[in-house]
């Protein structure tokens, strides 16, 4: 961690402001808060049904689209609450990639519609802009060598950690300042796993990430930040170094020695 | 020992237990290759370059054809799809992805019950509704048969959208997409081909309809002026004819069964093959 105390104060990105989440008559979240720091890599981790995917969908307000699913509480991304009146959530999800669970390439498209596609929506039209974004997506993803040769073959042909990229790359595309990723490597496989965790850390320079794991290991190595829940709470969040060796919390202890 | 006896004894009993689902599933289907020879064998002499190109001859009087059938159910048949087949998708699209919406219930209920209505209950609807009024014409025809195809392509259009996992509509919600960009443009192309495929089985569906027909479009002994008038079609021209008690057009209408079956054949085997081709893997679903 090269993280220097007090040199200078960290750039907030998104401040979540006591966020609360429900499914129907089921609370999901309770009372969040958390500041997201630009630039830094944020892990949540968790033991199942403790509320991180559900946190993360709250970011990009992907939760208010599952019938029955609402929440209270502010999230405030550079500096506006993405949740103010009137806000259109559809500018506000141009802003923040996602990347799921199981890769999701759209059926039928091609390698380089699958990462046009978000800018050829918003208007883009013109065919050498479109060229340039989308070798400069696929190259951020480090996928463009394996793919330059055949764009134009479905997305879904491509295998597991190829796919999961072309979503990665997808996501790019639109340039957005915030990625959200919802446990990005659980269904690949180790090798998959690696070029994924390798592609955060290289991607933390231009886009805020905050990610979804399951896996210890991979928060210790990825992340610059923890956030720990619990039932749908926050339990702590630390710096990622500190949350190892000196949790803040016995129930962070219990969690990272395996007592759940 | 006993182990293996009994290992031996599953073994078997299930090898014999799959060998009766077998004949018993080859039992099920005999029927149907019965039909298909039986009308091979009485229609496919009736066929001939007349039998395309000629309206019936009358009774007793050699050559003539179903021109004019085919012709009148070619274009009903068309009219009815491109007029239901916007209709059909898009109530399908409303079925599937709108599945929350308080209309939803209702209308899927419609759905179902129009999709079991007896065709012959929509053929007396479109005849007290326009026949009294304006005579048997094709429009009459048309109407009752896109009336029976609009449920039937809403249904497969339901079906074949629910097929596609939740999470794909979620990433393109995540790109900033309003939800009817992404059923236009990611859904929608792509399940275009079991979409398309889904019509035209239900094309099939409707080519072989004849009580609808009987009400509306009634049926011609030559080819019709316009669509105002009433309009020959292949099925009312096999259902007259094999009751008519001459030989010769009983040999004709089973001519027109015979391709009224090989239409529907052919459609279905080149469905079923662009399925085949086409269809998206969903492969990592688990
Ligand atoms: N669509 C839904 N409808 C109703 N309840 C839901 C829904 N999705 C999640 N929940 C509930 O909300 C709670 C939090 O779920 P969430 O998916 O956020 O957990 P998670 O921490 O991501 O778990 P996992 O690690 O298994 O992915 C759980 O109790 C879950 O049962
Ligand atoms: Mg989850």
């Amino acid at each position: 961690m090269s993280f220097k105390k007090g040199k200078m104060k960290q750039k907030t990105l998104i401040e979540v402001k006591a966020l609360s989440a429900w499914f129907k008559k089921s609370q999901a979240l309770s009372n969040i808060n958390l500041l997201i720091e630009k630039n830094k890599v944020t892990a949540i981790i968790g033991p199942s049904g403790c509320g991180k995917s559900t946190f993360i969908r709250c970011l990009n307000r992907l939760h208010e689209e599952v019938e029955g699913a609402y929440l209270k509480g502010e999230v405030i991304l550079e500096g506006k609450n993405i949740y103010d009146l009137g806000s259109d959530p559809v500018l506000i999800r141009r802003n923040i990639g996602m990347v799921f669970q199981k890769p999701n390439p759209f059926p039928g498209m091609s390698i380089y519609d699958n990462v046009a596609i978000g800018l050829k929506l918003s208007g883009i039209k013109k065919r050498s802009l479109l060229d340039e974004r989308v070798e400069r997506s696929l190259r951020n993803a480090a996928l463009w060598k394996e793919v330059k040769d055949h764009l134009s073959r479905s997305g879904q042909s491509l295998s597991g950690g190829q796919q999961q990229r072309l979503c990665i790359a997808r996501a790019l595309a639109v340039n957005p300042s915030v990625m959200l990723m919802d446990e990005p490597t659980s269904a690949l496989e180790p090798i998959s796993t690696a070029w994924i965790e390798e592609l955060i850390q290289k991607l933390k320079n231009q886009v805020t990430v905050v990610f979804v794991t399951h896996n210890m290991q991979q928060a210790a190595r990825v992340s610059d930040r923890i956030a720990f829940f619990l039932n749908g709470e926050l339990v702590e969040f630390n710096k990622t170094s500190w949350f190892f060796t000196k949790p803040k919390h016995s129930k962070s202890e219990d969690y990272i020695t395996g007592r759940f | 020992m006993r182990d293996s006896f009994y290992y031996f004894f599953r073994k078997t009993y299930n090898k014999i237990m799959l060998l009766l689902i077998f004949l018993l599933s080859l039992l099920a289907t005999l029927p149907f290759f019965y039909i298909a020879y039986f009308v091979f064998q009485k229609g496919f002499s009736a066929i001939n370059w007349d039998f395309f190109t000629k309206i019936p001859s009358g009774p007793g009087i050699a050559g003539g054809g179903l021109a004019n059938g085919i012709l009148g159910s070619a274009v009903m048949v068309g009219m009815a799809c491109l007029a239901g087949l916007p209709w059909g998708v898009f109530l399908g699209v409303f079925l599937s992805e709108y599945r929350f919406h308080p209309l939803s219930k209702l209308l899927r209920f419609v759905v179902d019950l129009s999709v079991s209505t007896p065709s012959i209950v929509i053929g007396i609807f479109i005849y007290s509704l326009l026949v009294s009024f304006f005579g048997f014409s094709a429009y009459a025809g048309a109407m009752a048969l896109m009336l029976i195809l609009i449920p039937i392509i809403g249904k497969s259009a339901e079906e074949i959208l629910k097929m596609v996992p939740n999470h794909i509509r979620e990433a393109g919600l995540a790109l900033g997409l309003p939800r009817w960009k992404v059923i236009l443009q990611i859904l929608i192309p792509g399940t275009v081909a079991m979409l398309f495929s889904g019509v035209i089985l239900s094309i099939a569906r409707i080519a072989g309809e004849t009580a609808p027909l009987l009400f509306t479009s009634l049926g011609n002994q030559f080819f019709s002026k316009s669509l105002n008038e009433p309009t020959a079609s292949l099925p009312v021209q096999i259902y007259e004819f094999s009751k008519s008690g001459f030989p010769d057009l009983e040999a004709m209408a089973w001519g027109g069964a015979f391709l009224l079956i090989s239409f529907v054949f052919f459609i279905n085997f080149s469905t079923r093959l662009l399925i085949f081709i086409r269809k998206p893997s969903y492969k990592n679903e688990f």
